[in-house]
């Protein structure tokens, strides 16, 4: 069975996580792996978007795995919109991503990019939390 | 010896804990601002104005002189970890400091920014305190006819310095004077450029033009280019400095502020000449060796030039009462406000204020230097910041100020119409400083020209009747024809342009 797995990036815990289930379900599936890493870019510095050097780490340990994968970076309004409109592009068959622990309040107030994934994807999303 | 005495006295006054904390707050400011690019100490005092009108003069400007000294650290900040100045007069640290920082020395970089600026400024501030009452007392026996020169010389200089083209430079300055115009002519109570418009006619504030210009100008500006790649910045510790650093350091920053107090003290325009010419020279002076990939010395005097041409800033503005910076216009704009006539009888009007102030330089000096070596980390922090957020912050600010600043609905208005004047600067390329010079110097030669003209009945001949004043038009008609004839011989002899690119 082919299809497309489309994991959530972020250069930290949160993203490790969300990468490493997507690689683990791209094998059982025998799906393509394609991973996304986007901002806002309304800030100077980003930290969840991937710098040249993480990024070169990133495919370097993407081409270990033999899967056939792609990686995308991309500036957007909204982070979450951008992951779901590319797995609507793709006809996405899994959409992964990291989530933090947050409490119901801190969730109201920060607003969530995997928050936006899970309620707006077409596909079913899998979310993964950093041990 | 008196002046020293005086500072003394000042120091006394700096140190009670309520102008401490002031100071201290000053400099906390004024690196939020320097470190993050696009928003300076100009702005960062334009919105304060309003606020400070509740404080003494005293206190106000010693704050305001914390954020000034405090911009130019945190702008160094920036330079090195982000490759982007945070102000124009970092540009040059940005060179040598960021290749150092990406050879994983940044915390030598920065330590020896802010140890070279702990220097710069402190001797400049000293320097001050030296040349101000002097140059003040000759600026007393000075006629109006000359001090319109200075005044006239002060524009041209600036703004032929600034800036690669010297058309857009004057084209900002000539909106500036025209800004200057709006409102009663105080010699014969006509009514210039006021449309009919009573509230016009009651000249403009000084704080809804800075603030328009400077705070909405720069945030319609960034709310039209909103989303941009975000950039890599280099990680680093506590800044600290090896013992051949030292040694590489300290000879540069003391060029560096030799070189950079005189540009300042001179009405020629700001940090940037002095900062490049220091890199050139520690460039020459360290016949290339390590320069382009991160040289130590590369940093440390450029960073002590940009300091020391900022402590020389204060020798125009307290003795002569001319501003030559942004930074220093809004703050002369502010002793206005407090009814303060600045000029030459300041320092003898207003000694108090004058030597805390400078005083307060001194310790404000000091405090960065304790604030930014620890802090360093943190401030990095601030460039991942949401944009949305700071320029909400400055658009509330900026709104709050120009009403507060008459209590009138038409000032937000106008807040409004100075905002897109300054969208359209930034989107033409026009240099904002000498439209901020020709609002407030403006105003200040024409007085002195009528006085002027008065007093010679109206004859022309009364603006040239001193030799000062003749001087003073003879260099800067200099200044305006050497550049054009120098880049007219360079043309037409490219191998030595060649050579010059090369150097």
């Amino acid at each position: 069975m082919t299809g497309t797995i489309v994991v959530a990036y972020t250069p930290d815990a949160f993203g490790e996580a969300a990468l490493a289930t997507g690689v683990e379900e791209a094998r059982l599936r025998g799906a393509d792996l394609l991973v996304v890493n986007g901002t806002r870019g309304d800030a100077l510095v980003d930290e969840s978007f991937a710098s040249r050097e993480e990024l070169a780490d990133l495919r370097h340990r993407l081409a270990e795995t033999g899967l056939a994968t792609e990686v995308r970076q991309a500036l957007a309004a909204d982070v979450g919109d951008l992951v779901v409109e590319i797995a609507r592009e793709r006809d996405a068959a899994l959409v992964v991503v990291g989530v933090r622990r947050r409490s119901p309040v801190g969730k109201l107030l920060m607003g969530s990019v995997s928050q936006r994934i899970l309620l707006t994807a077409d596909c079913p999303v899998l979310a993964v939390k950093p041990d | 010896m008196d002046n020293l005495d005086l500072l003394m006295g000042g120091l006394d006054a700096a140190l009670s804990p309520e102008n401490l904390l002031y100071a201290a707050l000053g400099v906390v400011l004024g690196t939020f601002v320097g470190v993050l690019p696009g928003i300076g100490p100009a702005m960062a005092v334009a919105l304060l104005l309003p606020v400070t009108f509740g404080l003494g003069p005293t206190q106000s400007f010693i704050m305001f002189a914390g954020i000034y000294y405090g911009g130019m650290y945190g702008g160094s900040t920036t330079s090195i970890l982000l490759n982007t100045p945070g102000e124009s007069s970092s540009v040059m640290t940005a060179l040598e400091g960021n290749k150092m920082a990406k050879k994983g020395r940044a915390a030598q970089a920065l330590a020896t920014a802010a140890i070279g600026s702990f220097v710069a400024g402190t001797i400049g501030t000293l320097l001050v305190a030296f040349f101000a009452p002097t140059l003040a007392d000759i600026g007393v026996e000075i006629g109006a006819p000359s001090y319109f020169a200075i005044v006239v010389l002060a524009m041209v200089l600036v703004t032929s310095v600034l800036g690669d083209s010297k058309l857009r430079g004057f084209i900002s300055l000539f909106l500036g004077l025209t800004i200057g115009l709006v409102g009663l002519d105080l010699n014969t109570g006509q009514a210039r450029l006021s449309f009919d418009q009573p509230l016009l006619a009651d000249r403009l504030d000084i704080v809804v033009v800075a603030v328009g210009i400077f705070a909405l100008g720069e945030a319609l500006w960034v709310a039209a280019h909103l989303r941009r790649k975000p950039l890599e910045v280099i990680p680093v510790g506590q800044p600290w400095m090896g013992r051949s650093d030292w040694r590489r350091s300290w000879k540069p920053w003391l060029r560096g502020t030799a070189l950079g107090f005189p540009f300042g003290a001179v009405p020629a325009g700001g940090a940037e000449t002095p900062t490049f010419l220091s890199y050139v020279l520690e460039r020459r002076l360290a016949k290339g060796r390590e320069f382009g990939e991160g040289a130590i010395e590369g940093v440390a005097g450029p960073e002590a030039a940009n300091n020391a041409s900022a402590a020389g800033t204060f020798v125009p503005l307290l003795a002569m009462g001319i501003p030559v910076t942004a930074t220093s216009a809004v703050m002369l704009a502010a002793l206005t406000g407090y009814g303060i006539q600045p000029g030459p009888q300041l320092m003898s009007t207003e000694s108090d204020l004058v030597w805390t102030l400078l005083a307060s330089l001194l310790l404000g000096n000091a405090l960065l230097l304790v604030l930014n070596l620890p802090l360093a980390p943190l401030w990095a922090k601030l460039l991942t910041i949401p944009r949305p957020y700071l320029y909400a912050g400055i658009l509330f600010f900026a709104s709050l100020g120009a009403y507060a600043a008459n209590l009138q609905a038409f000032d937000v208005f106008l807040l409004l119409v100075f905002g897109l004047v300054g969208l359209m600067m930034r989107r033409f390329g026009l240099p904002v400083l000498p439209l901020i010079l020709g609002v407030i110097l403006g105003p200040l030669g024409e007085t002195r020209f009528r006085e002027a003209l008065t007093i010679s009945g109206g004859e022309v001949s009364g603006l040239f009747d001193e030799a000062l004043a003749v001087v003073l038009y003879v260099i800067a008609a200099l200044a305006i024809v050497v550049p054009l004839v120098l880049g007219a011989l360079r043309r037409r002899d490219p191998a030595q342009e060649k050579e010059r690119m090369l150097v």
